[in-house]
């Protein structure tokens, strides 16, 4: 997992390098400075007399040093956060990029939620642990190593006490740290329960209004908040532990320093600037053991956030482009032969179950069925959205395996039964059909959608800007737009997923009677739940739980299928939809 | 993280209320934490001037003595130890009642916010996104707790550690504090320059955030559409640039707040070797008294001293998000709630002797006890469910009205269907009956009531409602079924279920009636949560109703399923419904066409058919062939 995350390093390598190096740099710098304290203590103050040149030396030595820390520790900083900005960059790139060469199967894993919070929230936690860790990670341990170095050479036996305090100290914090981590892994969990139930009541308040259930909401809120809050109390009052821990051995330290301190420089064994540099040598490496501690409660913290996004780096996808594609489809004519399919090879029930169906270019296919039946599963074969598990099927005479992606994508235009339109213009959502579109393209294209007649109405006409979503457009009009921006493809097969169902009837019919006029060369597969939108094509596929249960026109399947007879007396007695037809 | 930081402009205002809250819940611990935060610190300060004590008072004369005595050192030892522990206690304790106050005060910010959003009105939720709403819940309380819990009692002991320093150093020596106050100022300086770029570009970082956010977000939930149209290079191409955008403010942001530390740290530095020269020099003149111990002691003040100064500076951007962010949710707060001068009660009530008297228990009737304001008479009227529309007009703001001149009749008992396209006001008078939205002119009656004499709760008690949105919780089915009326018993609510057709798949479903559903009803398909909450609105068992039709496409079978438990569900109720279907439209007492927020047509279906005007186009498909074999 982190060597998938450090490939994301990338240009980022000097940074990562440059930093715990100025980091150390600014250390040793640090740790020298109280020798020197001691050195003007010990040989400027304590002669006779003073000597106030070794003094000002030694004091424009340590200026220098200063100077140079600060150099380091500027430069430490810089890169430190130009690493960890680059590096989150990355991270953030390559699922993007990743995420782009997904198949509908791969989508069909992540909620758009779960993949915006791995992007944003996840990135950002896993910068501050990588900035804290290249920063204080290396400087802690050295700040600690060199003040335990610097210790050891004025005074073994006193910075034994420091080794023994260190490993005590270090050893109490680990067990406070786990301990607390093991409560907080329940909390948050906890705390996210509570933010959902949250959003639950955001989105819901209308029920909420409606049955006067505000009360209700607020008590229930209230009980899960009072849960939450006894917990965290919990995993802090573990953590509160800390600094009275680090106090006490801050404090026995200093304390045990200066009773074998006194005895020491009693007998001559110690000086008495030493002591002093002792005493401040003690703070260092406490304070590094304690910043020590947080740099490793914040990486485990990120652990979570690096999972999160190692999975999608490193989901690949299940739908690869062929290595010599075939870059042009012939014909609109589709084969099935014996497939079947399953979204899950884990999954005990074909999908579809054992297809065979032949189409010839320029059809007009009507698909019927329940909710089910597999009618939106059948279609998304044909241009690869998914791959059948067993059985082929040919395109243009060819497999839709051994075509370039791309190509068969764009010869096989579909308009999805969830549709989504992009923030931006009428035109400029057209032209994700085809970028190089002139304007007449596109309007002759809504007018095949009958698109026009709303889009002229619109003030701004064919400039009117679309929203996130598409929320200023109503249902049918969105199916609309949809499906003129399919058009622009100008495919070699058009599939329509259920595309029409907020479009009402009479505006239904003219979109097809266009099609069949404008387009008559362009094999269309039009999924319906209306029989009315489907009751003119040349052929209707009845599916019924993932098996093709029969073909053929109107007149011959009123005849000769009883689901069929079914769905249509059901829709013509009264049970029709009587939709909006003035959109 | 998303989050909109704009550093506050009454910066002091937003302090001290949250101050108050503060006070107001834990105002006694509070003043334990701050006297067990001075404790803590003088204890500190103790030991520093122990050293001086030690090295002047103890180690030299120890030095000087022919058989050196320790007894002394040992009880100065001793006697230093016990204010230790009296201050490592106090640190204890501060830091646990801290822990308290956080988790408590953000407790009390969280139920509150809740509270308060529950009181909001309809309108509040229609004009600000949801996801802005989440994210004080999320965002905004967490700066909170990094404030309250981190910044507060460092910035409290940072400022009793800065001023008792002070006052040592100042004692020990004039001219020296003088050097180090100097270099502070110096300090000072240096972090508000480095402050203010780093937090300009934290400001921009959080905009930068922002809008990559709202892209991601696009992208992904339309991530078919693009790979559909075999869009994926511009996506990404877009995404880098404005990854990039980010990745400069981020780093910049970073890189600024970085610099601060060293800085500080280095100056500090440069402030020590200074005292220590010019100290040295005293000490080697003995200008004033001036000693080698107190000059060991003084330069631990001078270290002392610059760290808190230090952690203010690291402190000052989570107090700047901090506001921010309480700036947010003191909004929220301080929204103005639903008002409701409502004063018309709903009773259960029974007749005695032809007369409408209250009483207790539920008998399936009920009365509006109208309070009379002017005398002290009290009316009972029935509950039937007769609405009247007169002439109301309405609009969602002021600027641009809805609905012209609406008026409409419905009697108790009688089904009434609203037809039109999209935008045409359909939604927007149900949503008035109920009073989601106040109307601007005209007037509302309900049993001869006007609806704004209505208590609100009791008004939307006599109301169901079925939206096309469904919108269960996260609980069993059971219980969401009851949700309609909390005191219905196990049987009632299958009763509920049976009658909306729901009680079949329900007993399929893996724990039946017990069932916990996730994610508003995500394990079941749109027509089983059309069925749940057809059975939710059953077992309020309201005289009126409000339907909203789905329009989304469920499959034939489940559609007959819904579409027969709705029949069930308003048979002997007045029924306002937004109607998709023939059938629906067809057994309509009356149906109003609307366009363009007027009611242009109104009649029964024959009626209307007769008519030939806008009903007849749409139920003949417009073209004059007719619509599916009717």
């Amino acid at each position: 997992m982190l060597r998938t995350l450090f490939r994301q390093i990338k240009e980022y390598k000097k940074a990562t390098i440059a930093t715990p190096c100025f980091m150390l740099l600014e250390v040793i710098m640090e740790t020298i400075i109280p020798l020197m304290m001691a050195a003007i203590i010990n040989n400027g103050v304590e002669v006779p007399g003073g000597d106030i040149h070794y003094i000002c030396k030694i004091g424009g030595y340590m200026l220098i040093i200063a100077v140079i820390g600060l150099f380091a520790g500027i430069m430490g900083g810089k890169y430190g956060a130009y690493a960890s900005a680059g590096f989150a960059r990355n991270l953030r790139k390559a699922m993007f990029e990743n995420i782009q060469t997904f198949s509908f199967s791969n989508i069909d894993k992540y909620s758009t939620a779960g993949l915006v919070t791995r992007m944003t929230t996840d990135v950002t936690n896993l910068q501050n642990a990588y900035m804290m860790a290249l920063r204080m990670g290396v400087r802690a341990p050295a700040s600690m190593l060199c003040a335990m170095v610097a210790a050891f050479i004025i005074n073994a036996r006193i910075a034994t006490i420091y080794l023994i305090a260190v490993i005590l100290l270090g050893g109490i914090l680990f067990c406070i740290i786990s301990k607390a981590n093991k409560y907080f892994h329940v909390v948050f969990q906890k705390y996210d329960d509570l933010n959902a139930s949250v959003q639950e009541n955001v989105s819901a308040i209308r029920v909420v209004k409606a049955y006067v259930r505000e009360e209700y909401e607020t008590n229930k809120f209230a009980q899960a908040s009072a849960k939450v809050y006894n917990m965290f109390i919990q995993a802090e009052s573990v953590l509160a532990f800390n600094m009275p821990v680090m106090n006490v051995t801050v404090y026995t330290c200093i304390l045990l320093i200066s009773w074998i301190g006194a005895h020491m420089i009693t007998a001559g064994n110690l000086a008495t600037g030493d002591l002093m540099s002792l005493l401040t040598y003690c703070m260092n490496i406490l304070m590094s053991l304690m910043m020590l501690s947080m740099v490793f409660v914040m990486i485990t913290m990120s652990i979570a956030s690096a999972e999160r996004i190692s999975e999608v780096i490193q989901e690949t996808s299940d739908i690869q482009n062929p290595e010599e594609p075939v870059m042009e489809v012939e014909d609109g004519s589709i084969e099935f032969k014996n497939v079947s399919f399953r979204y899950n090879k884990k999954a005990e029930d074909d999908v579809l179950k054992n297809i065979n169906l032949s189409i010839q270019p320029g059809e007009m296919i009507g698909v019927i069925g329940g909710t089910g039946s597999a009618k939106s599963s059948l279609v998304n074969l044909i241009s690869r959205l998914y791959d059948v598990t067993e059985g082929e099927i040919l395109v243009g005479g060819r497999n839709v395996k051994e075509y370039d992606l791309e190509t068969l994508r764009n010869q096989v235009a579909v308009v999805l039964q969830k549709n989504t339109l992009f923030s931006g213009t009428i035109y400029e959502n057209l032209r994700w059909g085809d970028k190089e579109a002139t304007d007449e393209e596109c309007k002759r294209a809504c007018k095949l959608a009958c698109a026009d007649e709303f889009i002229e109405k619109m003030p701004d006409g064919y400039n009117t800007y679309i929203e996130q979503g598409g929320t200023n457009v109503s249902g049918g009009q969105k199916q609309r737009l949809c499906i003129a921006r399919a058009l622009l493809k100008k495919p070699k097969i058009l599939i329509l997923d259920d595309s029409t169902s907020a479009v009402d009837t009479a505006t239904d019919a003219r979109i097809r009677k266009a099609f069949a006029e404008e387009i008559p060369d362009t094999t269309k597969i039009i999924i319906a739940q209306r029989i009315s939108s489907v009751q003119n094509a040349d052929r209707i596929l009845v599916m019924h739980e993932g098996k093709l249960e029969a073909v053929g026109n109107h007149e011959e399947l009123i005849q000769s299928n009883a689901i069929y007879r079914e769905v249509y007396e059901s829709q013509t007695k009264g049970n029709g939809d009587f939709d909006e037809g003035m959109n | 993280m998303r989050m909109k930081m704009k550093a506050p402009q009454n910066a002091g205002k937003l302090l001290k209320r949250l101050f108050g809250i503060l006070m107001k819940h834990y105002g006694i611990q509070i003043v334990i934490v701050a006297v067990c935060i001075m404790i803590s610190t003088f204890a500190n300060v103790q030991g520093t001037l122990f050293m001086k004590t030690l090295i002047d008072d103890f180690v030299k004369p120890l030095t000087e003595a022919e058989i050196p005595d320790f007894q002394p050192l040992l009880m100065e030892i001793l006697r230093v130890a016990c204010f230790y522990a009296v201050g490592v206690l106090a640190a204890y304790a501060y830091n646990r009642i801290m822990v308290n106050v956080t988790q408590g005060t953000l407790k009390v910010f969280r139920d509150e916010m809740f509270q308060k959003m529950e009181r909001l009105p309809i309108k509040y939720f229609d004009t600000h996104a949801h996801g802005d709403i989440m994210s004080m819940y999320t965002n905004d309380t967490d700066t909170l707790r990094q404030m309250i819990s981190q910044a507060m009692p460092q910035l409290f002991s940072s400022a009793i550690t800065i001023l008792s320093t002070a006052v040592c150093m100042l004692v020990l020596n004039v001219p020296l504090s003088l050097l180090t106050f100097a270099m502070v100022g110096i300090m000072l300086i240096f972090t508000q320059k480095m402050g203010g770029h780093s937090a300009k570009y934290f400001m921009a970082q959080q905009k930068d955030i922002g809008g990559l956010n709202g892209y991601i977000e696009e992208m992904m939930e339309g991530q078919k559409v693009v790979k559909v149209f075999c869009h994926e290079q511009d996506s990404v191409e877009q995404f880098n640039a404005l990854n990039d955008q980010l990745f400069h403010s981020a780093y910049q942001a970073n890189k600024f707040s970085n610099v601060i530390g060293p800085i500080c740290a280095q100056l500090g530095n440069v402030s020590y070797v200074l005292c220590a020269i010019v100290g040295a020099i005293l000490a080697i003149g003995n200008v004033g008294g001036f000693t080698l111990g107190s000059l060991a002691t003084f330069l631990t003040f001078n270290k002392n001293f610059n760290m808190p100064i230090n952690q203010i500076s690291m402190q000052m951007n989570s107090i700047i998000m901090a506001l921010a962010g309480a700036q947010r949710i003191f909004n929220l707060l301080d929204e103005e709630p639903e008002v409701d001068d409502g004063y018309v009660t709903l009773v259960n009530a029974k007749r005695e002797n032809g007369a409408l008297v209250p009483c207790k228990e539920r008998t399936g009737l009920w009365a509006w006890e109208h309070k009379h304001q002017n005398g002290d008479e009290t009316t009972y009227v029935e509950l039937k469910g007769d609405v009247v529309f007169d002439d109301v007009d309405f609009g969602y703001n002021d600027e641009k009205m809805v609905l012209h001149n609406v008026s409409l009749y419905a009697q108790p008992g009688q089904k009434i269907a609203f037809v039109g396209s999209t935008g045409a006001g359909k939604t927007t008078i149900t949503n008035l009956i109920n009073r989601f939205y106040d109307i601007q002119d005209g007037k509302i009656r309900y049993d001869g009531i006007n609806v704004n004499k209505i208590k609100k709760a009791d008004l939307r008690r006599s109301l169901g409602i079925v939206l096309q949105d469904t919108h269960l919780f996260t609980m069993t089915v059971r219980e969401n079924i009851r949700y309609g009326r909390l005191d219905a018993t196990d049987e009632e609510v299958v009763a509920a279920a049976k009658l909306a057709n729901a009680d079949g798949f329900i007993r399929r479903l893996p724990q039946g009636y017990d069932t916990v559903l996730t994610g508003d009803g995500a394990n079941l398909s749109q027509g089983q949560r059309q069925l749940l909450s057809i059975a939710r609105a059953a077992i309020a068992d309201p005289p009126v109703l409000i339907l909203d039709e789905a329009t989304s496409s469920i499959d034939t079978r489940t559609e007959k399923l819904v579409q027969d438990g709705m029949d069930k569900l308003m048979k002997g109720r007045t029924t306002f419904v937004i109607a998709h279907r023939l059938s629906t439209i067809q057994n309509s007492d009356c149906i109003m066409v609307m366009e363009q927020g007027r009611i242009i047509e109104r009649g029964n279906h024959e009626e209307l058919m007769q008519e030939q005007g806008k009903y007849y186009q749409l139920y003949t498909g417009g073209n004059g062939t007719q619509l599916a074999g009717a």
